[in-house]
């Protein structure tokens, strides 16, 4: 079933005199339950694309459809509660309060949907269990290491029950080790409960953890390729083939 | 080249650098109002006695104004290593690209001279503004007619002004300049990475301390507010050093429970921000004890200052009517220039004060439509210590400073009625071997009720008398704008026959209507006055008794008290102000950096889909607190440092207390609520995300 539709998106900055087409026309669909990982070199527009989606950005031209609701129409009032209601945020830099402990940064995103405190005790278990971070619940972000980190700001992302997880490079920050124990989470939320994300990266390690991978280049959708029934080292390679063609620095991060 | 980066920088920071600039304006401006009083006030109509008053204000407002000027530098320099310490970063990318520190300074310098001239001219500009309106104050205050006033540019006030703020400026300077040479690059780095460890303070220690400071507190409270005439000068300071340090240790534990306290109340806590709100706040709570104790010492003494200064002129000028029933007064007594002791004024020849004119070939009742004429006596055996009857011994322990050598007034009931009759006063009965205490000055008065309370038995010239009442009655004989009576014996006529009275009074009113033929009369009166008292001083000038002639009038008194009313009012109002003013900067600066720090957790809460009125609550309690926490403690403390001020208060009156305290607290509520107003609308549009 589809879940998010992209329609001819565009988004420009400047002015007449300087105009940089960030997104030049973009359209894709996403369907429920499934893993998309979005690739580009950087500037290419990947993360004004997501900024978009996450409705932290407006569009310049098109529609974004997240099941019934064109969110390019929201007032921002709106936008709150849909982000509120309807997505999961993760990013780079885990963007956790620095203030408060793991569990409290899991459960303000709760708090603020204003579910009731029993209620929120018991969900937060559910996901620091899913996520493995039981065990740091009551640390505070600086006593942590970054995988613990982007662990527990995933646990934020998804104990809302969200719609659409969005992931902004998340293994960005991490070293190979973590990443991969995060993305293995990442797999285990899409196929065993059924969540939907979307990950933006340049890494094709990482995004050979994805169901599917769109290439964009210039603000354009390149390529596209899905993971179908191989294995996630073949995909890698078919990954990795497509970054060669694309040229720029996704190959040099290689 | 390095005017270009000191003007950008400037305008870059101008966020920051506005409250900064603000409390800069505020500050040149409120010394110059109160500098400029001198000049503003040559154009009321005021009598001469009253042009003295205000050349006294004057010279008081410039020593005050030393005073102030330190707290006001000590803040700039708060202010400005304030802003220096948010741009460390830009400093050492200044320095990384290699510029000397040399360099370095010369551009600070640059913007302190900026911004200093920049608020120094728009300070100037609105304090001439501001210095009208105080002239309506001051003739207000002074009761002053101002039909003749006209605008005023008060020089000197100018000069003043822009010498001590100069100078303000340079030590600010110097300041930065010393600061920039200790700076070591890589602090300057890594001063972003501040640590965030949050020590959580042992709650039972925050409990002991809490209840230990809260003891302490309540002890300094009850010696100073509830028996402030046991405490002698030595352990005032004692006291207002253990009210500071309890200060201190009660924010510091308050600090620590709350949010052990709030924590613990799991269904509260996991509602809305509050989470975000309470950490936020607990995590700079720690830093912010020290400043919050001086902030609150401050605003103590701003409100002390504030209150105690309307109190007095407010009572006092109610008091007048009251106490000063009378036009004129003159007194006439002797003593001794050896022994320095009273002598009976019928040692000269058996004068009294009637007689004494009519030697100088002056009637004393000329010019007076009606008049008292009484004696006063004294008796060497019945002083302050013979008075108190069985008590004596209790009242001498309990209040060791007492001059319990001073004789006792004695007046015979019926000179009393006929001056009452005079004052239109109730006029008192008196039975046979009875007496009757008069004392209007309050802590006198409940020390002598003690001694009447216990039935106390007098002896008066080999007379018993006993008292009639079990209290003081309230009263007076001398016309003043206070309570000053600290105790008269009304005594039946009998008890002084034969007994040489030791002062004589003459107390009238003028044959005149009209105040301009009071005016006039008093004139004369006072000539006359002037003559019969220097003929006396000559009379006999080597004898050792001398017999001295003195005169109070209504015009006087009421001329004296207006006067001092406006001087301690507008010396009040200029050290409050100062006080209110830094407190708001203090907090408005921690507060406003702090929101800036915090620019990222509110657009990560942003991110999660927080609703914005929830954030701006948020931020709202976060400022409220820190602004409220600070007066909360400072009303306390008030409630007893007004106390104990009331005892010194109470020879001007305290009757108008109340009055002065709304009065004070609208200028709290206006100053201080306005510091908190810009303080949180300031922090919001700074964490308010550009879409």
């Amino acid at each position: 079933m589809e879940l998010l539709r992209i329609q001819q998106i565009e988004k420009y900055y400047g002015n007449r005199s300087s105009l940089t087409k960030a997104i030049d026309d973009i359209s894709f669909t996403v369907d429920e339950k499934e893993f998309v990982a979005i690739m580009g070199a950087s500037g290419s527009g990947k993360t004004t694309l997501l900024n978009c989606i996450s409705t932290i950005d407006r569009v310049t031209a098109g529609h974004i459809w997240l099941e019934d609701t064109d969110i390019t129409t929201l007032k921002s009032r709106e936008l709150n509660r849909f982000r509120r209601e309807k997505l999961g945020f993760i990013f780079q830099d885990f963007n956790l309060l620095d203030t408060l402990t793991a569990y409290e940064n899991i459960s303000l995103a709760l708090s603020i949907q204003k579910l009731p405190a029993k209620k929120i005790e018991e969900e937060v278990r559910t996901v620091a269990r899913q996520l493995d971070v039981e065990d740091v619940l009551s640390k505070y972000p600086y006593q942590m290491s970054g995988g613990q980190k982007q662990r527990v700001a995933s646990a934020r992302a998804i104990v809302t029950n969200p719609r659409l997880i969005l992931a902004d490079e998340p293994t960005g920050a991490l070293d190979s080790r973590s990443a991969k124990l995060l993305l293995e989470r990442f797999n285990y939320l899409n196929r065993e409960q059924g969540a939907t994300i979307m990950m933006v990266t340049h890494d094709s390690f990482t995004a050979s953890y994805a169901s599917r991978v769109l290439f964009i280049k210039d603000g354009r959708v390149f390529d596209e390729i899905g993971r179908g029934a191989d294995s996630r080292k073949q995909f890698f390679n078919k990954i990795i083939s497509v970054v060669t063609l694309l040229g720029g620095d996704v190959s040099d991060a290689l | 080249m390095l005017f270009k980066i000191s003007f950008q920088n400037i305008r870059k920071s101008l966020r920051d650098y506005a409250i900064y600039f603000f409390t800069l304006i505020i500050g040149v401006s409120v010394f110059y109002v109160f500098n400029a009083i001198e000049e503003q006030s040559v154009y009321l109509e005021v009598s001469s006695g009253t042009k003295e008053i205000i050349r006294l204000l004057t010279s008081m407002l410039s020593g005050v104004s030393v005073f102030v000027s330190l707290v006001l530098g000590f803040l700039i320099v708060y202010a400005s290593r304030f802003l220096m310490k948010r741009r460390n970063r830009e400093f050492a990318l200044y320095l990384l690209l290699g510029m000397g520190k040399g360099k370095l300074s010369a551009i600070l310098l640059t913007e302190t001279l900026l911004i200093g001239i920049g608020s120094l001219a728009a300070g100037l500009f609105v304090g001439v503004g501001l210095s009208q309106v105080m002239s309506a104050l001051v003739a207000d205050l002074f009761e002053a007619n101002m039909s003749s006033y006209r605008f005023v540019l008060s020089g000197e006030a100018v000069l003043k002004t822009i010498v001590y703020f100069g100078i303000m400026y340079v030590v600010v300077m110097l300041f930065d300049s010393v600061m920039v040479s200790k700076y070591k690059l890589l602090d300057l780095m890594q001063s972003d990475r501040k640590s965030e460890k949050q020590r959580l303070k042992n709650p039972i220690l925050c409990i002991v301390v809490f209840a230990l400071a809260a003891g302490m507190l309540g002890y300094a409270y009850y010696r100073v507010g509830f028996k402030p005439t046991g405490l002698s000068e030595k352990l005032v300071p004692r006291f207002i050093l253990m009210g500071a340090a309890s200060t201190f240790l009660i924010f510091w534990s308050v600090s620590g429970l709350l949010l052990h306290i709030i924590a613990s109340m799991k269904r509260m806590y996991f509602k809305s921000l509050n989470c975000f709100t309470f950490r936020q706040i607990s995590s700079r709570i720690n830093t912010m004890v020290c400043s919050m104790t001086v902030i609150c010492l401050m605003l103590f003494v701003a409100i002390c200052t504030l209150s105690a200064a309307f109190s007095i002129r407010n009572s006092m000028n109610a008091n007048l009517d009251a106490l000063c029933p009378a036009d004129a007064a003159l007194y006439y007594e002797g003593y001794d220039r050896d022994s320095g002791n009273s002598v009976s004024v019928k040692g000269q020849d058996g004068l009294d004060i009637g007689a004494m004119y009519e030697r100088y070939g002056c009637d004393i009742a000329e010019n007076f439509s009606e008049y008292v004429q009484l004696s006063v006596y004294h008796s060497a055996e019945f002083s302050w210590a013979d008075s108190f009857g069985d008590k004596a011994e209790e009242i001498m322990t309990q209040y060791p400073f007492l001059a319990y050598a001073t004789l006792e007034d004695i007046v015979t009931v019926s000179d009393y009625n006929r001056l009452m009759e005079l004052y239109g006063r109730e006029q008192l009965k008196l039975g046979k071997d009875e007496y009757i205490l008069l004392c209007d000055f309050q802590s006198m008065k409940e020390v002598r009720d003690i001694g009447l309370a216990g039935g106390a038995e007098i002896t008066v010239f080999g007379h018993c008398l006993q008292p009639a009442y079990d209290h003081c009655l309230d009263g007076f004989i001398q016309i003043s704008s206070q309570h000053l009576n600290t105790g008269i014996f009304i005594v039946p006529d009998e008890t002084v026959e034969g007994i040489e009275p030791m002062q004589s009074f003459f107390i009238g009113n003028y044959a005149a209507e009209s105040a301009a033929e009071k005016a006039a009369v008093e004139e004369k009166v006072r000539e006359t006055y002037g003559y019969v008292a220097g003929q006396a001083e000559q009379a006999d000038p080597d004898s050792r008794i001398r017999y001295f002639l003195t005169i109070d009038t209504k015009m006087d008194i009421s001329e004296a008290t207006i006067g001092l009313g406006a001087l301690v009012a507008l010396l009040g109002l200029y050290i409050g102000l100062v006080f209110l003013i830094s407190c708001g900067v203090i907090l408005a600066l921690k507060q406003l950096s702090e929101s800036i720090d915090s620019q990222r957790r509110y657009s990560m809460l942003r991110k999660i889909g927080a609703e914005e009125r929830d954030i701006s609550r948020s931020l709202f309690r976060q400022t409220g607190l820190f602004f409220l926490l600070p007066l909360l403690l400072a009303c306390v403390h008030s409630v007893f440092g007004i106390r104990f001020a009331m005892v010194f208060l109470e020879i001007f009156g305290t009757e108008k207390m109340l009055e002065s305290i709304l009065i004070t607290s609208g200028i709290i509520l206006l100053i201080y609520g306005g510091y908190f107003l810009i303080t949180y609308l300031c922090g919001k549009s700074i964490i308010r995300e550009k879409i």
